[in-house]
């Protein structure tokens, strides 16, 4: 009998949804406590739908832009970070706010530049990659693999991590941007973390994408319609013109920009709900509910776990990374990231790890709901790509204390200016990895279109 | 990725299977190589393409005389500008 493959896909849909439910109550039967982790889970849940729904990819914001002059994900999440950034100072008036900032030095600028190469050639970000897994995409399933096992063989194999932070990353200086404004009160937040180290800068990206890349299109057209409605004569831009474009380029993908505000606000929403359950357990770390329920061989020596309390995606891979190899008897506890402060907590006792679980599942519902779920295992081509873009990410991560969320859209929207230093290096890596592409790409049709009667 | 002529202005790129960036780049490259006038049709199934190609289209002024959606392959008949 044949199945209807709506019926099929929705019935998956429904079972995923299901799945997260019984998940969510089995947590609580077990312990009230742990609705911390279901926290977790449903904001990861959320963050994959809206990520699958914008197309919301970081890769795709540098690459995309350079490659071939499209501006749509770079203003998505110029938007993102413009609307989370007033969300947290906000919440950090009220002391709700779950933000640290990371050390600034050059190695974001490195990390960035390793992992914007990495993003490049896996085809999606370290958060692209777990809502592309999502849909099915086996390229991005080999990138995972590449960040997770990339990151827990470069923190503990011959001591250099360690060499890195205590000779260097630990001396760095932590900064935001508000600890310049002590006069201006609750005030600081909003003038240093979010207009001064936020707002300006995207009003000046967006300005800059404008009139580098968008604006000969964009005006083309505007020019075209004016020409048709004017009495002869060719006619100028004006500034009305130019303040037209740049809100066509803004509204131009609007499931993009949609999604950007949303996450906007989520990633907020995110942090005021973790503060809040800290502040009901009496906690300030995961870790210290593991140690007080006797788990105390998954926390770290300080008795904690990684526990951001916000949006992440790569630590926690590199801990479920080295939870596999630690069941493969190799000891992953010898080093300052897992030993003293990350733990190496089992997946299902892992918050952030939950979320990233979350991501796929949430991305997973909506593809199938819309139709866009397909298992695609890649040629031998594409496993390259991935596999070595999951490799590059997984050790630029680490050099820059996160990814492009960790290192970049958190950072910076907290008021921390070293994330800009990640989205610049992120962006030389995207270029690097442009023109190996555009080698490639014109290798490939040189070949492929040889036959016909193109010019090549 | 299989590309093949289907009449003296028309060509076909198939990039099934492709993820991001190769579908928006190799029809970027394409389009670049044909003639004005002539047509692309593009054949893909990675969802995040869409958008791109979308802009992309639109962005250098091209014409789109078909954009349709089978289950989860997406395709655009492009008249290069």
């Amino acid at each position: 009998m044949d199945v209807d493959p709506e019926r099929k896909r929705k019935f998956w849909a429904y079972s995923i949804l299901g799945l997260m439910i019984i998940t969510s109550l089995w947590y609580y039967h077990l312990n009230p406590l742990y609705m911390y982790l279901v926290a977790y889970l449903w904001f990861g849940f959320t963050y994959g739908i809206l990520m699958q729904y914008g197309r919301f990819c970081f890769a795709s914001a540098w690459r995309d832009l350079i490659a071939i002059g499209v501006t749509r994900m770079f203003i998505g999440i110029l938007i993102a970070l413009a609307t989370f950034s007033l969300v947290l100072a906000v919440l950090a008036t009220k002391q709700m706010s779950t933000f640290h900032p990371g050390p600034l030095g050059p190695n974001e600028l490195i990390g960035g530049l390793l992992f914007g190469i990495g993003m490049t050639l896996a085809g999606g970000c370290a958060s692209g990659t777990l809502y592309k897994t999502g849909e099915g995409n086996g390229t991005s399933w080999l990138a995972l693999f590449g960040i997770v096992f990339s990151q827990a063989i470069f923190v503990d194999y011959g001591g250099f991590f360690d060499t890195f932070l205590t000779g260097y990353a630990f001396k760095e200086p932590l900064i935001t941007l508000s600890q310049y404004f002590p006069n201006l009160g609750p005030f600081k937040y909003v003038v240093g973390n979010s207009i001064i180290n936020v707002i300006i800068p995207v009003i000046i990206l967006i300005v800059l994408a404008y009139y580098i890349v968008a604006r000969k299109g964009i005006m083309r057209r505007l020019m075209e319609s004016k020409t048709a409605s004017a009495d002869g004569g060719v006619p100028k831009p004006t500034i009305g013109d130019d303040m037209k474009g740049i809100w066509l380029m803004i509204t131009a993908s609007k499931r993009t920009a949609i999604a950007g505000i949303l996450l906007g606000i989520v990633s907020g929403i995110h942090v005021f709900t973790i503060q809040s359950l800290r502040y009901r357990d009496g906690i300030n770390n995961f870790g210290q509910i593991l140690w007080h329920l006797g788990f105390v061989n998954q926390v770290s020596s300080l008795h904690t776990v990684f526990d951001p309390g916000y949006w992440y995606i790569t630590t926690q891979e590199a801990q479920f990374g080295a939870w596999v190899m630690e069941h493969l008897g190799i000891n992953m506890r010898n080093n300052i990231f897992y030993g003293t402060m990350n733990g190496i907590p089992a997946p299902w006792h892992n918050p952030p790890l939950l979320m990233s679980i979350g991501i796929i599942l949430g991305a997973a519902t909506i593809a199938l709901m819309n139709n866009e779920f397909k298992l695609k295992m890649p040629n031998r081509e594409l496993a390259v790509w991935g596999l070595l873009g999951g490799i590059f990410m997984g050790i630029g991560a680490r050099l820059a204390f996160g990814c492009n969320i960790g290192a970049f859209y958190i950072r910076v929207a907290g008021g921390d200016p070293g994330g800009w230093l990640f989205f610049a290096g992120m962006g030389a890596g995207a270029l690097g990895g442009v023109k190996m592409f555009n080698w490639w790409t014109n290798r490939k049709l040189a070949s492929d279109l040889a036959d016909f009667d193109i010019d090549l | 990725m299989k590309f093949k002529k289907k009449d003296e202005h028309t060509y076909e790129l198939d990039v099934k299977g492709y993820v991001c960036p190769h579908p928006q780049l190799y029809t970027m490259k394409t389009l670049q190589k044909i003639k004005s006038g002539d047509v692309l049709e593009v054949i893909f199934d990675n969802p995040t393409s869409e958008e791109s190609i979308s802009a992309l289209i639109e962005k250098d002024g091209h014409k789109v005389l078909e954009h349709t959606r089978n289950g989860v392959n997406f395709y655009y008949k492009i008249q290069k500008a």
